[in-house]
Protein backbone atom coordinates (compact mmCIF):
# COMPACT_ATOMS: atom_id res chain seq x y z
CA UNK A 1 0.00 0.00 0.00
CA UNK A 2 1.20 3.47 -0.75
CA UNK A 3 0.82 6.27 1.76
CA UNK A 4 -1.72 8.99 1.07
CA UNK A 5 -0.71 12.65 1.30
CA UNK A 6 -1.99 12.56 4.88
CA UNK A 7 0.05 9.42 5.47
CA UNK A 8 3.25 11.15 4.37
CA UNK A 9 2.39 14.14 6.59
CA UNK A 10 1.72 11.79 9.52
CA UNK A 11 5.07 10.03 9.08
CA UNK A 12 6.94 13.37 9.07
CA UNK A 13 5.05 14.54 12.15
CA UNK A 14 6.28 11.44 14.06
CA UNK A 15 9.89 12.56 13.53
CA UNK A 16 9.77 16.28 14.38
CA UNK A 17 11.43 16.56 17.79
CA UNK A 18 10.03 18.29 20.84
CA UNK A 19 11.40 21.82 21.08
CA UNK A 20 11.98 22.30 17.35
CA UNK A 21 11.31 25.46 15.34
CA UNK A 22 9.75 24.47 12.04
CA UNK A 23 8.91 26.09 8.72
CA UNK A 24 6.40 24.13 6.65
CA UNK A 25 6.19 24.58 2.89
CA UNK A 26 3.00 24.59 0.84
CA UNK A 27 1.18 21.32 0.01
CA UNK A 28 1.78 18.07 1.92
CA UNK A 29 4.10 19.87 4.41
CA UNK A 30 1.23 22.10 5.58
CA UNK A 31 -0.68 18.96 6.64
CA UNK A 32 2.14 17.89 8.99
CA UNK A 33 0.86 20.19 11.75
CA UNK A 34 -2.44 18.23 11.88
CA UNK A 35 -0.64 15.07 13.04
CA UNK A 36 1.69 16.31 15.78
CA UNK A 37 1.51 14.69 19.16
CA UNK A 38 0.16 17.15 21.75
CA UNK A 39 3.08 16.13 24.01
CA UNK A 40 5.52 17.99 21.76
CA UNK A 41 6.09 21.73 21.98
CA UNK A 42 6.91 22.83 18.45
CA UNK A 43 6.83 26.42 17.21
CA UNK A 44 5.88 27.04 13.59
CA UNK A 45 7.54 29.83 11.61
CA UNK A 46 6.04 31.68 8.66
CA UNK A 47 8.34 33.74 6.40
CA UNK A 48 6.07 36.78 6.58
CA UNK A 49 6.98 37.40 10.20
CA UNK A 50 5.33 34.89 12.52
CA UNK A 51 6.69 32.43 15.07
CA UNK A 52 4.21 30.37 17.08
CA UNK A 53 1.63 30.18 14.32
CA UNK A 54 -1.50 28.13 15.04
CA UNK A 55 -3.97 26.31 12.76
CA UNK A 56 -5.93 27.92 9.91
CA UNK A 57 -8.62 30.35 11.11
CA UNK A 58 -12.17 29.00 11.33
CA UNK A 59 -14.58 30.67 8.88
CA UNK A 60 -15.97 33.84 10.46
CA UNK A 61 -12.95 34.36 12.75
CA UNK A 62 -10.43 35.49 10.12
CA UNK A 63 -8.23 38.51 10.87
CA UNK A 64 -7.23 40.40 7.71
CA UNK A 65 -3.77 41.13 9.18
CA UNK A 66 -3.00 37.52 10.09
CA UNK A 67 -2.02 35.35 7.12
CA UNK A 68 0.63 32.71 6.50
CA UNK A 69 3.18 32.63 3.66
CA UNK A 70 0.56 30.91 1.47
CA UNK A 71 -1.76 33.89 2.16
CA UNK A 72 -4.27 31.81 4.10
CA UNK A 73 -5.86 33.21 7.25
CA UNK A 74 -4.24 31.63 10.30
CA UNK A 75 -4.28 31.89 14.10
CA UNK A 76 -1.65 32.45 16.79
CA UNK A 77 -0.79 30.24 19.73
CA UNK A 78 0.18 31.52 23.18
CA UNK A 79 3.86 32.50 23.20
CA UNK A 80 3.88 33.42 19.52
CA UNK A 81 5.32 36.66 18.21
CA UNK A 82 5.49 38.94 15.17
CA UNK A 83 8.52 40.51 13.48
CA UNK A 84 9.56 41.86 10.10
CA UNK A 85 11.09 40.22 7.03
CA UNK A 86 14.77 40.93 7.73
CA UNK A 87 14.42 39.32 11.17
CA UNK A 88 12.33 36.47 9.78
CA UNK A 89 15.05 35.55 7.27
CA UNK A 90 17.77 36.04 9.88
CA UNK A 91 16.01 33.21 11.74
CA UNK A 92 16.19 31.13 8.56
CA UNK A 93 19.72 31.82 7.28
CA UNK A 94 21.14 32.16 10.78
CA UNK A 95 20.31 28.53 11.56
CA UNK A 96 17.74 29.31 14.26
CA UNK A 97 14.85 27.57 12.54
CA UNK A 98 15.78 23.92 13.09
CA UNK A 99 13.65 22.11 10.50
CA UNK A 100 11.93 22.82 7.23
CA UNK A 101 9.61 20.45 5.39
CA UNK A 102 9.38 21.24 1.68
CA UNK A 103 7.81 19.82 -1.43
CA UNK A 104 10.16 18.80 -4.26
CA UNK A 105 10.14 18.25 -8.00
CA UNK A 106 13.45 16.37 -7.92
CA UNK A 107 16.03 15.31 -5.34
CA UNK A 108 19.48 13.99 -6.25
CA UNK A 109 21.54 11.31 -4.52
CA UNK A 110 23.85 13.98 -3.09
CA UNK A 111 20.96 15.98 -1.57
CA UNK A 112 20.59 18.54 -4.38
CA UNK A 113 17.06 19.94 -4.35
CA UNK A 114 15.01 21.26 -7.27
CA UNK A 115 11.65 22.69 -6.23
CA UNK A 116 11.40 26.30 -7.41
CA UNK A 117 11.08 26.21 -11.17
CA UNK A 118 8.58 23.89 -12.82
CA UNK A 119 9.29 22.98 -16.44
CA UNK A 120 6.07 24.55 -17.78
CA UNK A 121 6.08 27.73 -15.67
CA UNK A 122 5.78 30.84 -17.83
CA UNK A 123 6.84 33.31 -15.15
CA UNK A 124 9.65 32.33 -12.77
CA UNK A 125 9.22 32.86 -9.04
CA UNK A 126 11.34 31.73 -6.11
CA UNK A 127 9.78 33.24 -2.99
CA UNK A 128 11.59 32.08 0.14
CA UNK A 129 12.45 28.59 -1.13
CA UNK A 130 16.17 29.19 -1.64
CA UNK A 131 16.67 30.90 1.72
CA UNK A 132 14.97 27.98 3.48
CA UNK A 133 16.97 25.35 1.58
CA UNK A 134 20.31 27.11 2.10
CA UNK A 135 19.74 28.28 5.66
CA UNK A 136 18.03 25.51 7.59
CA UNK A 137 20.05 22.56 8.87
CA UNK A 138 17.38 19.89 8.58
CA UNK A 139 15.78 20.13 5.14
CA UNK A 140 13.20 17.35 4.87
CA UNK A 141 11.37 16.74 1.63
CA UNK A 142 7.89 15.30 1.08
CA UNK A 143 6.74 14.13 -2.33
CA UNK A 144 5.21 11.32 -4.31
CA UNK A 145 7.92 8.82 -5.18
CA UNK A 146 7.31 9.15 -8.94
CA UNK A 147 5.82 11.88 -11.12
CA UNK A 148 2.27 11.76 -12.49
CA UNK A 149 3.84 10.23 -15.61
CA UNK A 150 5.46 7.51 -13.48
CA UNK A 151 8.99 8.91 -13.76
CA UNK A 152 11.34 8.67 -10.75
CA UNK A 153 11.88 11.96 -8.88
CA UNK A 154 14.84 10.73 -6.83
CA UNK A 155 17.64 10.94 -9.36
CA UNK A 156 21.39 10.44 -9.81
CA UNK A 157 21.49 14.15 -10.70
CA UNK A 158 18.75 16.81 -10.93
CA UNK A 159 17.69 17.96 -14.40
CA UNK A 160 15.76 21.07 -13.25
CA UNK A 161 17.34 24.28 -11.92
CA UNK A 162 18.54 23.76 -8.34
CA UNK A 163 17.01 25.44 -5.33
CA UNK A 164 20.13 24.60 -3.32
CA UNK A 165 22.92 22.05 -3.70
CA UNK A 166 23.44 19.25 -1.13
CA UNK A 167 20.79 20.49 1.29
CA UNK A 168 18.28 17.64 1.68
CA UNK A 169 18.77 15.42 4.74
CA UNK A 170 15.71 13.19 4.52
CA UNK A 171 13.07 12.24 1.93
CA UNK A 172 9.53 11.13 2.83
CA UNK A 173 7.52 9.67 -0.06
CA UNK A 174 4.38 7.59 -0.46
CA UNK A 175 6.64 4.52 -0.77
CA UNK A 176 9.60 5.08 1.53
CA UNK A 177 11.66 7.03 4.03
CA UNK A 178 15.16 7.67 2.71
CA UNK A 179 18.10 9.40 4.41
CA UNK A 180 20.66 11.39 2.44
CA UNK A 181 24.06 10.51 3.91
CA UNK A 182 27.68 11.19 2.88
CA UNK A 183 27.73 7.55 1.65
CA UNK A 184 24.63 8.06 -0.51
CA UNK A 185 20.92 7.38 -0.14
CA UNK A 186 19.94 4.97 2.63
CA UNK A 187 16.53 3.29 2.62
CA UNK A 188 15.29 3.29 6.23
CA UNK A 189 11.62 2.36 5.90
CA UNK A 190 9.19 1.08 3.28
CA UNK A 191 5.45 1.77 3.19
CA UNK A 192 3.30 -1.16 4.41
CA UNK A 193 3.54 -4.10 2.01
CA UNK A 194 6.12 -2.48 -0.28
CA UNK A 195 9.50 -4.14 -0.68
CA UNK A 196 12.93 -2.53 -0.87
CA UNK A 197 13.27 -3.92 -4.41
CA UNK A 198 10.04 -2.17 -5.45
CA UNK A 199 11.29 1.13 -4.00
CA UNK A 200 14.60 0.75 -5.86
CA UNK A 201 12.75 0.02 -9.12
CA UNK A 202 11.01 3.41 -8.85
CA UNK A 203 14.22 5.25 -7.92
CA UNK A 204 16.82 6.39 -10.46
CA UNK A 205 19.61 6.80 -7.88
CA UNK A 206 21.12 3.78 -6.12
CA UNK A 207 19.74 3.02 -2.65
CA UNK A 208 21.60 1.31 0.18
CA UNK A 209 19.18 -0.69 2.26
CA UNK A 210 19.78 0.00 5.95
CA UNK A 211 20.53 -3.08 8.10
CA UNK A 212 17.53 -2.22 10.25
CA UNK A 213 15.29 -1.23 7.31
CA UNK A 214 11.70 -1.91 8.33
CA UNK A 215 8.09 -1.49 7.40
CA UNK A 216 6.61 1.86 8.38
CA UNK A 217 4.59 1.82 11.56
CA UNK A 218 1.55 3.65 10.35
CA UNK A 219 -2.18 3.26 11.06
CA UNK A 220 -4.37 2.72 7.99
CA UNK A 221 -6.53 5.68 9.00
CA UNK A 222 -6.85 8.32 11.70
CA UNK A 223 -10.31 9.71 12.47
CA UNK A 224 -11.57 8.36 9.17
CA UNK A 225 -8.77 9.92 7.09
CA UNK A 226 -6.90 7.17 5.23
CA UNK A 227 -3.10 7.26 5.70
CA UNK A 228 -2.36 4.30 3.45
CA UNK A 229 -4.42 2.99 0.56
CA UNK B 1 9.20 50.37 -2.99
CA UNK B 2 5.81 49.02 -2.13
CA UNK B 3 5.33 47.35 1.23
CA UNK B 4 3.03 44.54 2.18
CA UNK B 5 2.96 40.78 1.85
CA UNK B 6 -0.50 39.85 0.64
CA UNK B 7 -2.92 42.38 2.10
CA UNK B 8 -1.30 43.04 5.48
CA UNK B 9 0.83 46.19 5.17
CA UNK B 10 -0.11 46.86 1.51
CA UNK B 11 -0.55 50.60 0.80
CA UNK B 12 -3.46 49.99 -1.57
CA UNK B 13 -5.01 53.45 -1.38
CA UNK B 14 -1.70 55.27 -1.91
CA UNK B 15 -1.17 53.09 -4.96
CA UNK B 16 -4.62 53.97 -6.28
CA UNK B 17 -3.71 57.65 -5.77
CA UNK B 18 -0.49 57.14 -7.75
CA UNK B 19 -2.59 55.54 -10.44
CA UNK B 20 -4.96 58.54 -10.57
CA UNK B 21 -2.01 60.92 -10.76
CA UNK B 22 -0.91 59.28 -14.00
CA UNK B 23 2.81 58.82 -13.32
CA UNK B 24 4.51 56.23 -15.49
CA UNK B 25 7.82 54.49 -16.19
CA UNK B 26 7.94 53.19 -12.62
CA UNK B 27 10.49 50.68 -11.35
CA UNK B 28 8.80 48.80 -8.50
CA UNK B 29 10.27 46.75 -5.66
CA UNK B 30 7.65 44.48 -4.04
CA UNK B 31 7.50 40.85 -2.96
CA UNK B 32 5.01 39.90 -5.66
CA UNK B 33 3.81 41.46 -8.90
CA UNK B 34 0.37 42.71 -7.91
CA UNK B 35 -2.90 40.83 -7.75
CA UNK B 36 -6.05 41.57 -9.72
CA UNK B 37 -6.59 45.04 -11.14
CA UNK B 38 -6.33 47.10 -7.94
CA UNK B 39 -3.25 48.79 -6.43
CA UNK B 40 -0.02 47.42 -8.02
CA UNK B 41 -2.04 45.12 -10.29
CA UNK B 42 -3.87 48.20 -11.57
CA UNK B 43 -0.67 50.16 -12.20
CA UNK B 44 0.74 47.23 -14.17
CA UNK B 45 -2.54 46.81 -16.08
CA UNK B 46 -2.35 50.51 -17.05
CA UNK B 47 1.19 50.03 -18.41
CA UNK B 48 2.80 52.38 -15.86
CA UNK B 49 5.40 49.94 -14.60
CA UNK B 50 8.67 49.44 -16.49
CA UNK B 51 10.37 47.02 -14.11
CA UNK B 52 9.47 44.78 -11.17
CA UNK B 53 12.03 43.56 -8.62
CA UNK B 54 10.32 40.72 -6.74
CA UNK B 55 10.73 37.25 -5.24
CA UNK B 56 7.33 35.84 -6.17
CA UNK B 57 6.04 37.49 -9.36
CA UNK B 58 4.23 34.25 -10.24
CA UNK B 59 1.67 34.77 -7.47
CA UNK B 60 -1.63 33.48 -8.88
CA UNK B 61 -3.29 36.91 -8.95
CA UNK B 62 -0.53 38.61 -10.98
CA UNK B 63 -2.40 38.24 -14.26
CA UNK B 64 -1.44 41.59 -15.78
CA UNK B 65 2.23 41.17 -14.93
CA UNK B 66 2.21 37.72 -16.54
CA UNK B 67 0.59 39.06 -19.70
CA UNK B 68 3.15 41.87 -20.13
CA UNK B 69 6.09 39.67 -19.13
CA UNK B 70 5.25 37.07 -21.76
CA UNK B 71 5.08 39.84 -24.39
CA UNK B 72 8.48 41.11 -23.23
CA UNK B 73 6.95 44.45 -22.24
CA UNK B 74 8.00 44.48 -18.58
CA UNK B 75 11.37 43.81 -17.01
CA UNK B 76 11.81 41.39 -14.09
CA UNK B 77 14.62 41.14 -11.55
CA UNK B 78 14.03 37.93 -9.60
CA UNK B 79 15.49 37.94 -6.08
CA UNK B 80 15.12 35.31 -3.33
CA UNK B 81 12.83 36.65 -0.63
CA UNK B 82 15.37 36.77 2.19
CA UNK B 83 17.93 38.41 -0.08
CA UNK B 84 15.34 40.97 -1.18
CA UNK B 85 14.54 41.89 2.43
CA UNK B 86 18.21 42.13 3.39
CA UNK B 87 19.17 44.19 0.31
CA UNK B 88 16.48 46.69 1.29
CA UNK B 89 17.61 46.70 4.91
CA UNK B 90 21.26 47.11 3.87
CA UNK B 91 20.38 50.23 1.87
CA UNK B 92 18.54 51.71 4.85
CA UNK B 93 21.40 50.85 7.19
CA UNK B 94 24.07 52.49 5.04
CA UNK B 95 25.82 49.26 4.07
CA UNK B 96 27.51 48.60 0.74
CA UNK B 97 26.04 45.12 0.51
CA UNK B 98 26.57 41.75 2.14
CA UNK B 99 27.52 38.13 1.47
CA UNK B 100 24.76 35.52 1.70
CA UNK B 101 24.89 31.76 1.09
CA UNK B 102 21.47 31.91 -0.63
CA UNK B 103 21.66 31.23 -4.38
CA UNK B 104 25.36 30.19 -4.45
CA UNK B 105 25.77 27.60 -7.21
CA UNK B 106 22.27 28.16 -8.62
CA UNK B 107 20.80 29.96 -11.62
CA UNK B 108 20.05 33.04 -9.50
CA UNK B 109 23.65 33.29 -8.26
CA UNK B 110 25.14 33.17 -11.76
CA UNK B 111 27.50 36.02 -12.67
CA UNK B 112 27.65 37.35 -9.12
CA UNK B 113 30.80 37.90 -7.10
CA UNK B 114 31.39 35.02 -4.67
CA UNK B 115 33.70 34.45 -1.75
CA UNK B 116 34.61 31.41 0.33
CA UNK B 117 34.16 32.29 4.01
CA UNK B 118 35.04 29.61 6.58
CA UNK B 119 34.72 26.93 3.92
CA UNK B 120 31.32 27.97 2.60
CA UNK B 121 30.51 29.79 -0.63
CA UNK B 122 28.73 33.14 -0.31
CA UNK B 123 27.28 35.46 -2.96
CA UNK B 124 27.71 39.23 -2.83
CA UNK B 125 24.46 41.19 -2.92
CA UNK B 126 24.17 44.95 -3.34
CA UNK B 127 21.92 47.30 -1.38
CA UNK B 128 18.56 48.25 -2.90
CA UNK B 129 17.58 51.93 -2.60
CA UNK B 130 14.39 53.69 -3.70
CA UNK B 131 13.27 57.25 -4.38
CA UNK B 132 9.96 56.55 -2.67
CA UNK B 133 8.60 53.91 -0.32
CA UNK B 134 4.89 53.43 0.26
CA UNK B 135 3.74 51.29 3.17
CA UNK B 136 0.74 50.75 5.43
CA UNK B 137 0.75 50.65 9.23
CA UNK B 138 -1.91 50.38 11.93
CA UNK B 139 -1.23 53.57 13.88
CA UNK B 140 0.94 56.60 13.26
CA UNK B 141 1.67 59.98 14.87
CA UNK B 142 2.80 63.40 13.53
CA UNK B 143 6.46 62.47 14.07
CA UNK B 144 6.03 59.46 11.81
CA UNK B 145 6.26 56.82 14.53
CA UNK B 146 4.44 53.69 13.39
CA UNK B 147 2.86 50.70 15.04
CA UNK B 148 1.78 47.63 13.09
CA UNK B 149 -0.74 44.87 13.72
CA UNK B 150 0.17 41.15 13.46
CA UNK B 151 1.72 40.27 10.07
CA UNK B 152 1.68 43.86 8.74
CA UNK B 153 5.37 44.54 9.38
CA UNK B 154 6.85 42.28 6.71
CA UNK B 155 8.97 44.47 4.36
CA UNK B 156 7.62 47.79 5.63
CA UNK B 157 10.15 48.86 8.25
CA UNK B 158 13.12 48.05 5.99
CA UNK B 159 11.48 49.86 3.06
CA UNK B 160 10.83 52.95 5.20
CA UNK B 161 14.57 52.97 5.94
CA UNK B 162 15.69 52.45 2.34
CA UNK B 163 13.84 55.26 0.52
CA UNK B 164 14.53 58.98 0.15
CA UNK B 165 10.88 59.72 0.88
CA UNK B 166 8.62 57.34 2.81
CA UNK B 167 4.84 57.66 2.78
CA UNK B 168 2.70 55.64 5.15
CA UNK B 169 -1.04 55.15 5.15
CA UNK B 170 -2.44 54.36 8.60
CA UNK B 171 -5.67 53.05 10.11
CA UNK B 172 -5.44 55.53 12.96
CA UNK B 173 -3.69 58.86 13.31
CA UNK B 174 -2.88 59.47 16.98
CA UNK B 175 -1.40 62.48 18.81
CA UNK B 176 2.35 62.52 19.49
CA UNK B 177 2.78 60.24 22.50
CA UNK B 178 -0.31 58.25 21.51
CA UNK B 179 1.90 55.25 20.73
CA UNK B 180 3.80 54.24 23.86
CA UNK B 181 7.57 54.46 23.24
CA UNK B 182 7.75 50.72 24.04
CA UNK B 183 5.38 49.97 21.17
CA UNK B 184 6.90 52.00 18.31
CA UNK B 185 7.85 49.45 15.64
CA UNK B 186 9.14 51.88 12.99
CA UNK B 187 10.77 54.99 14.50
CA UNK B 188 9.46 58.20 12.93
CA UNK B 189 12.95 59.17 11.75
CA UNK B 190 12.37 56.84 8.77
CA UNK B 191 8.91 58.17 7.84
CA UNK B 192 8.21 61.44 5.99
CA UNK B 193 4.49 61.61 5.20
CA UNK B 194 1.44 60.06 6.82
CA UNK B 195 -2.00 59.64 5.33
CA UNK B 196 -4.92 58.67 7.52
CA UNK B 197 -7.15 56.36 5.52
CA UNK B 198 -9.45 53.78 7.02
CA UNK B 199 -9.36 50.27 5.65
CA UNK B 200 -10.51 49.81 2.09
CA UNK B 201 -12.89 46.85 1.84
CA UNK B 202 -10.98 45.54 -1.16
CA UNK B 203 -8.65 42.63 -0.43
CA UNK B 204 -6.21 41.87 -3.20
CA UNK B 205 -4.95 38.49 -2.27
CA UNK B 206 -6.63 35.78 -0.30
CA UNK B 207 -5.28 32.27 -0.18
CA UNK B 208 -7.27 29.13 -0.90
CA UNK B 209 -10.07 28.48 1.61
CA UNK B 210 -9.60 25.81 4.27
Amino acid sequence: MKLTRDGIAYRVACDLPDGSYVNLGIGIPTQVSSYLSPDKEILFHSENGILGMGPLAEPGTEDVDLINAGKQYVTMLPGGCFFDHPMSFAMVRGGHITHTVLGALEVAANGDLANWRTPGAKVPGVGGAMDLAFGIKNVWVTMTHVSTKGQPKILKACTLPLTAPRCVKRIYTDMALIDVTPEGLVLRECAPGITAAEVQSKTDAALKVAKDCREMDIPEAIKGVPLAA
Amino acid sequence: MLGGFGDPGLPGQLLEAVRRKGVKDLAVVHNGAGAGDWALGGLIKDGRVRKVTASFPNNPGAIYFQELYLKGQIELELVPQGTLAERIRAAGAGLGGFFTPTSAGTELGKGKETRMIDGREYVFEKPLHADFAMIRAHRGDRLGNLQFRKAMRNFNIAMAMAADVTLAEVDELVPVGGIDAEDVHAPGIFVDKLVHCPRHPKLVEVGPPK
